[in-house]
């Protein structure tokens, strides 16, 4: 088996049609923009819990999403808000599920940390770190059991990929031979932990190699780069060549929690991300400068996403609590 | 005549049967094919004690060996259930179960309930427990009562080779995550087990042997510790119930209610650890229940010590029939609350 690291070229946005680019676009807007509002109505106090943003990693789960197909399945992080709208969970379900409202994805039993849609094929933001590797074996089991075809996403951080259950699913995938891809999003941070410190500042994709599986890197802050990768990634899962790991390397713009300080980051860091590295201005650039697409029409997406997501905030808030007698509802179904 | 077979043979049934009749399930852990496929000798293993035995021979693309990595694949237990098989997972030991707590803890038992209902697990980890064999404190512990404090599992201790085909049926066709816990003193016993497929089902006592006088409630291997004190305590006029739950979660109640409510005595004998233990929780049922005892509920268990592994020692820690007869005895004193 061979091992591939080696630097992207990023796909031409030129081999994508205008639908399909507007609705990348979009996708990440959606998720900024919803990460933004969280942030905003978080400091109001109206939302309870845990809250870990995923503002400025939105081309890693939009570039690695639009490349399944609806029987797909992912396992996500704490950080999950990004994968689950990539993934297509409804907006509107996800608001509703942050605010622990009984409209909500999950009726409110699981909130922000907890967010799933099985049926999309979302198999939860997970509140362990290091808890979605082991999961999407087992989607790679089904699918080849079952001979679906089906494809098992795992996305992890950087201070994921040190938990015994990320390298211990990456040796069973390869000894399973299973159809999965393992998604590393080295946002540089486990929790406040530096990975120069965490995992010695060495690049995650490396230890592909040891489990016998293809590494690679990309610059999580191009969608091209990410989608091209994880094409290749994705396809070989389908047609039975194995599992791969894909390292992005992508920045996260607000702390680990909502009401971090971020101490831990230097001066300016976030700015500059954001001035220089923010994937929707990226993308942007690339497909206006490559004349297939005007500003303008950005700009529309821009609108009818800020419209939706205000309107998905409002009806979050006026929607009613979860009945007091929905506590015991799903405790065991069968007796 | 009927046809009896092993406890190990009584679960080795259900699963090939199981497998037989439905394609989503499958079987895997470590060694559970024995290397198969690896060398020349296939199947040689069939799990650390062979209960799997012979099945990757009938099918060899669902009865798949793991590496020595619980987390892992107990976590794709998991994924696969909810993502359209019916696993079945052997950890060789519960002993084992630290290392992988998370995904049966945090993942698998919280599927259902935390997003809204709309999440099925229907998966089986079976596992051994049980003191007995020499097996010392790694290899010998009773943590069922561990497994039955969580929230959003179902965990199934079998006490014969009938209930534990019965059972383990029941288990794999249930849509939650279920705990098996086969005793390993056990894979031995011998006892009527039909040809068909059947269930027991989840949560459904047994009475063992009806009584007057006191009721006994043992699960797994001290059932017949109890049923060996009830034989003692007849030759002494003293009529004992014994109730087997069969299963800790879900728990049948009513039936040891109804059967305390009967005999107004009350005795637990229990293999886990006494402290916040099944055995506790069990008093405790009655305890705060509105059945008038008549005697002051016992409770026999192995002290609070991991398992020795020095042959006296261990037989000092396993409950006995004597000590299950003078605890009968302190329940049934008469004047025990004037």
């Amino acid at each position: 088996m061979t091992t591939a690291i080696r630097p992207p070229i990023g796909l031409d946005p030129g081999l994508l049609s205008r639908d399909d680019l507007l609705r990348a676009y979009r996708t990440m807007r959606v998720i900024r923009e919803f990460e933004e509002r969280v942030h905003k109505e978080f400091a109001t106090g109206e939302i309870p819990g845990f809250v870990h943003l995923y503002a400025g990693e939105e081309a890693v789960a939009t570039g690695v999403c639009d490349v399944l197909k609806p029987n797909d399945y992912i396992a996500s992080t704490h950080r999950g808000h990004g994968h689950a709208l990539a993934k297509g969970c409804d907006v509107k379900g996800m608001m509703a599920e942050i605010y622990g409202k009984a409209t909500g994805l999950c009726h409110g039993k699981g909130g922000s940390m907890h967010i799933a849609d099985i049926d999309t094929g979302m198999l939860g933001a997970n509140g362990i770190v290091g808890g979605g590797p082991p999961l999407v074996c087992g989607v790679g089991l089904t699918s080849k059991v079952l001979k679906t075809h089906q494809v098992g996403i795992s996305f992890t951080g950087d201070g994921g990929s040190n938990q015994g259950t990320f390298l211990e699913s990456l040796n069973l995938a390869s000894v399973w031979d299973l159809p999965v891809v393992f998604i590393i999003e080295n946002n540089g941070y486990a929790e406040s932990t530096s990975n120069q410190f965490h995992q010695k500042g060495i690049d995650v994709a490396r230890r592909a190699e040891a489990f016998g599986m293809p590494g690679m890197i990309v610059n999580g802050q191009d969608y091209f780069e990410v989608r091209e990768a994880a094409q290749v990634a994705i396809d070989r899962a389908r047609s039975g060549g194995g599992p791969s790991l894909l390292e992005c390397k992508t920045v996260r713009y607000y702390g680990h929690f909502e009401g971090d300080q971020q101490k831990y980051r230097e001066p300016g860091e976030v700015e500059r991300a954001r001035a220089e590295r923010d994937p929707l201005v990226i993308f942007e650039k690339r497909v206006t400068s490559a004349g297939i697409l005007p500003a303008d029409q950005f700009r529309m997406v821009d609108a009818e996403v800020l419209a939706l997501i205000e309107e998905s905030v409002i009806e979050a808030k006026a929607a009613p609590q979860p009945t007091l007698e929905s506590l015991l509802d799903d405790v065991y179904v069968s007796y | 005549m009927p046809r009896t077979l092993t406890y190990m043979k009584a679960i080795n049934e259900a699963l090939a049967q199981e497998m037989a009749r439905d394609e989503t399930v499958v079987l895997f852990g470590e060694d559970v094919a024995g290397g198969a496929g690896t060398h020349e000798e296939m199947d040689a293993w069939g799990g650390v004690f062979g209960v799997t035995k012979g099945l990757w021979e009938q099918f060899p693309d669902r009865v798949i060996d793991t590496p020595i990595s619980e987390s892992a694949y107990v976590g794709a237990a998991a994924g696969a259930a909810a993502s359209g098989l019916r696993p079945v997972a052997e950890l060789m030991f519960v002993d084992f179960i630290g290392v992988c707590l998370d995904q049966i803890m945090n993942q698998a038992a919280k599927f259902r309930y935390m997003f809204g209902g709309k999440a099925e697990t229907p998966m089986v980890i079976r596992t051994c427990f049980g003191a007995g064999v020499g097996a010392a404190a790694q290899h010998s512990q009773s943590l069922y009562p561990v497994l039955t404090h969580i929230p959003g599992l179902k965990v199934v201790v079998p006490s014969n080779p009938y209930d534990a085909k019965g059972l383990l049926v029941a288990a794999i066709r249930d849509q939650d995550p279920v705990i098996f816990c086969e005793h390993k003193a056990m894979y031995a016993m011998r006892g009527e087990v039909p040809e068909d497929l059947y269930e027991v089902p989840l949560g459904q006592a047994r009475i063992v042997r009806p009584g007057d006088d006191v009721t006994i409630v043992a699960l797994g291997r001290m059932v017949q510790i109890a049923e060996q004190a009830a034989k003692k305590l007849e030759a002494d006029g003293v009529s004992a119930e014994i109730i087997d739950p069969r299963t800790t979660s879900p728990l049948d109640s009513q039936a040891i209610l109804d059967s305390v409510r009967k005999t107004g005595h009350y005795v637990v004998v229990d293999e886990s650890s006494p402290r916040c233990g099944m055995g506790t929780d069990l008093i405790s049922l009655v305890a705060t229940s509105d059945v008038a005892l008549r005697g002051i509920p016992q409770l026999v268990t192995p002290p609070h010590t991991p398992v020795p592994f020095a042959k006296n020692l261990e037989q000092a820690y396993i409950p006995n029939p004597d000590k299950v007869v003078a605890a009968v005895r302190a329940a049934t004193r008469e004047g025990a609350f004037a």
